[in-house]
């Protein structure tokens, strides 16, 4: 298994932190596509936990908030950086944006603005990798918010039916917008409904990347032999909901220590006492990861943006006709009169 | 109360506030429309005067909302559910299509649902593919659903307030880019009654028929056509895309002997396609032209500003292609 060592699992969290930090600097800047932008801070260790375990060839879907889990499963945060700013250089050529970012080639089936909606994406998905005998998990990544969706328990129950090699991860951040999880659900153990359908299922405080790891890995095993599994992993969001969101919701003390629960530092404090690392290693890598991603925010800014007629791309495949452009309709038709 | 000036989200709230002080059976619920006041801030502070009770913080199960409202109207209450873009109406389409919608039919007459859904749509934020649709002909599509979509400030509370009077279910869609708009709104004056639309601007040339944000769009370009062309094109606001005030249509059209069909929505099977079909059916011995849809390309809506702009119609493209009606 790669990237499974404390100092690996710093570094790719702090590569999930740094990125994020750098997409809200792209919004303040004026050059993301929009302010619907949700970073994933705080919930570095969800992500970079679970990929830690996934190999080649799996599959997986995510939210909103899923940008450290791309770059956890590998994803170039130049042209990440660049479909978040809309431009042509990007994953998604400009189309999809920060909500809709995807990636076949990493396994990336995609992320989803639609609560839910990329969750009983991973059941095909399981189908597959049993047809095909691949040995793929699929994992669908998704928050809190999603357990009020039906479907989740459709997907699970489905799963569960016909033994696929799939994940449910859920990434109790424990906020839905500004609907605290105890607002949104009498029982909040979530792994409970889960364990109810006959999946493998339990929940993880998000503190310690290392337990996420250790339940990640126990987890997969199973879903890979045909159990299907829930982790739900407690973390908080540190931030808004997205970039013009400030939380009025939510009570400065109950930020701040929602905040000391961060998985980064936490990592590194314990680099630091275990001396698997010193501050000096530490501010070297962190300085690395640093440039690494504001070369990715000089990338996007200069990207080009899309062609205006690559617009009627991809509504169909590349060997069907695109659609009429209205304009060239309307000129059409009024040349007739 | 009287005049006063405000915007397209405060005229909306005004309409919540008065209507639930006047009926104690309206009650709001949704996603965040209570302590957070709405996604878009429609509902601030009513949580506050009006309590959780009737200011329903839901969890994310859209078609369990919808659901819970179509049964709260059958049973004495009249719920304002809002669905926070349109874009998540595919949800909870069982809830309204077949539930909603058909109950009295189905029922033999016996009892209506008197719900309102509130939602909002269209083009302007970057919210891409999922976030930027106009839907409306999906529920133009069903009967038994009414469909308001208000484009002024003056609608947002006049149209809302008559929504909540309705005895059916009426789907209200908002437009996200109308949202900061000023204007007026004299909630004591005679409101333009229910259905029937509003001819904004006159013109004997061309009849401009549209709804929501496209009638401020087709505002700006009668002007251009007026001061660059000497075009006169009337701009008629709609409103109601059912019922569709149809008889006001009628003899605009056939006066001008033109019309254009402006819509967000995409243009194939779209509200432009159904009003095109109409005006060509009972207008035909008046037309000069045929009846031009502008509208939406036949593509989802992408995150990239430059391509999304350009996915819907412009001022520009309205004044461009009613000018070439005119060789
Ligand atoms: C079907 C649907 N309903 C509502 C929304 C609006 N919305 C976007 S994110 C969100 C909160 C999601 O909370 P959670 O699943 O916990 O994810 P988090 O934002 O905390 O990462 C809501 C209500 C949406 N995008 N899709
Ligand atoms: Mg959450």
């Amino acid at each position: 298994m790669k990237n499974t060592t404390l100092p690996q699992l710093y570094q790719e969290m702090r590569r999930v932190r740094t990125f994020e930090e750098r997409v809200g600097e792209l919004f303040v800047r004026g050059q993301s596509a929009g302010s619907m932008l949700h970073l994933s801070i705080g919930e570095e260790s969800a992500a970079v936990g679970v990929c830690a375990r996934m190999r080649d060839g799996d599959t997986f879907t995510t939210h909103h908030r899923g940008h450290g889990i791309f770059l956890a499963r590998g994803a170039d945060p130049d042209r990440m950086m660049a479909e978040i700013a809309g431009k042509d250089t990007g994953y998604c050529h400009g189309k999809g944006g920060s909500m809709h970012i995807a990636d076949m080639g990493l396994g990336h089936l995609g992320a989803n603005a639609i609560v839910g909606g990329g969750i009983p994406a991973v059941v095909g998905a399981g189908l597959s990798a049993r047809h095909q005998k691949s040995g793929a998990v699929s994992v669908a990544f998704f928050g809190d918010g999603a357990t009020g969706q039906g479907i989740l328990y459709e997907s699970m129950n489905m799963a569960a039916l016909w033994k696929l090699p799939v994940m449910f991860v859920c990434i109790n951040n424990q906020y839905g917008m500004g609907t605290r999880i105890d607002q949104a659900t009498a029982n909040p153990d979530l792994h409970e409904r889960a364990a109810a359908f006959g999946l493998a299922a339990r929940t993880v405080d998000g503190l310690e990347v290392e337990d996420v790891v250790e339940a990640a890995t126990d987890l997969m095993e199973q879903a890979r032999g045909g159990t299907p599994a829930f982790l739900a992993i407690d973390c908080y969001r540190f931030y808004g909901h997205a970039r013009k969101d400030k939380s009025p919701y939510r009570e400065e003390l109950e930020e701040e220590e929602g905040r000391k629960k961060d998985p980064v530092l936490q990592a590194r404090e314990k680099l630091l006492t275990t001396g698997l690392m010193d501050t000096a290693e530490l501010d070297a890598l962190d300085d690395e990861i640093a440039r690494e991603m504001d070369a990715a925010i000089d990338f996007a800014i200069a990207g080009e943006e899309p062609q205006m007629q690559s617009m009627f791309r991809d509504v169909y495949a590349p060997t069907e006709p695109e659609p009429e452009p209205v304009r060239t309709r309307l000129d059409r038709i009024l040349a007739q009169g | 109360m009287a005049l006063q000036e405000t915007t397209y989200r405060d005229a909306l709230r005004l309409a919540l506030h008065e209507a639930m002080q006047t009926d104690d059976t309206v009650i709001l619920l949704g996603e965040e429309v209570g302590r957070y006041g709405g996604a878009y801030g429609v509902t601030k502070d009513l949580i506050k005067e009006f309590g959780a009770d009737r200011v329903i913080d839901t969890p994310i199960s859209e078609a369990a909302i919808v659901g819970t409202a179509v049964g709260a109207a059958m049973t004495g209450l009249r719920p304002v559910a809002e669905l926070m873009y349109v874009d998540f109406i595919g949800m909870t389409m069982d809830q309204l299509a077949n539930q909603a919608a058909k109950i009295r039919y189905m029922f033999g007459g016996q009892i209506g649902v008197p719900m309102v859904l509130r939602t909002q749509g269209g083009t302007g934020r970057s919210a891409g593919a999922q976030h930027s649709q106009s839907l409306e002909a999906y529920v133009m599509h069903t009967p038994g659903l009414r469909l308001a979509m208000p484009a002024t400030v003056e609608d947002a509370y006049h149209l809302l307030r008559q929504s909540l009077q309705q005895p059916d279910p009426v789907v209200f869609i908002e437009h996200k880019g109308l949202y900061t708009m000023k204007g007026t709104v004299d909630a004591d004056a005679e409101p333009v009654a229910w259905g029937q639309a509003n001819l904004l601007r006159a013109g004997a040339d061309l009849v401009i028929v549209t709804y929501s944000r496209q009638v401020h769009h087709a505002l700006v370009a009668a002007q251009t056509l007026h001061s660059e062309h000497g075009i006169n094109a009337a701009v008629l606001d709609l409103r109601t895309l059912n019922p569709l005030d149809f008889d006001t249509i009628r003899p605009l059209v056939e006066d001008a002997g033109r019309a254009m069909v402006v819509s967000e929505g995409v243009m194939t099977c779209g509200v432009a396609a159904e009003l095109a079909a109409r005006i060509t059916e009972e207008c035909f011995d008046f037309l000069e032209d045929p009846v031009v849809r502008v509208a939406g390309e036949d593509i989802p809506i992408s995150v990239s500003p430059l391509l999304e702009q350009n996915s819907v119609p412009t001022p520009e493209l309205i004044a461009e292609t009613a000018r070439k009606m005119f060789p």
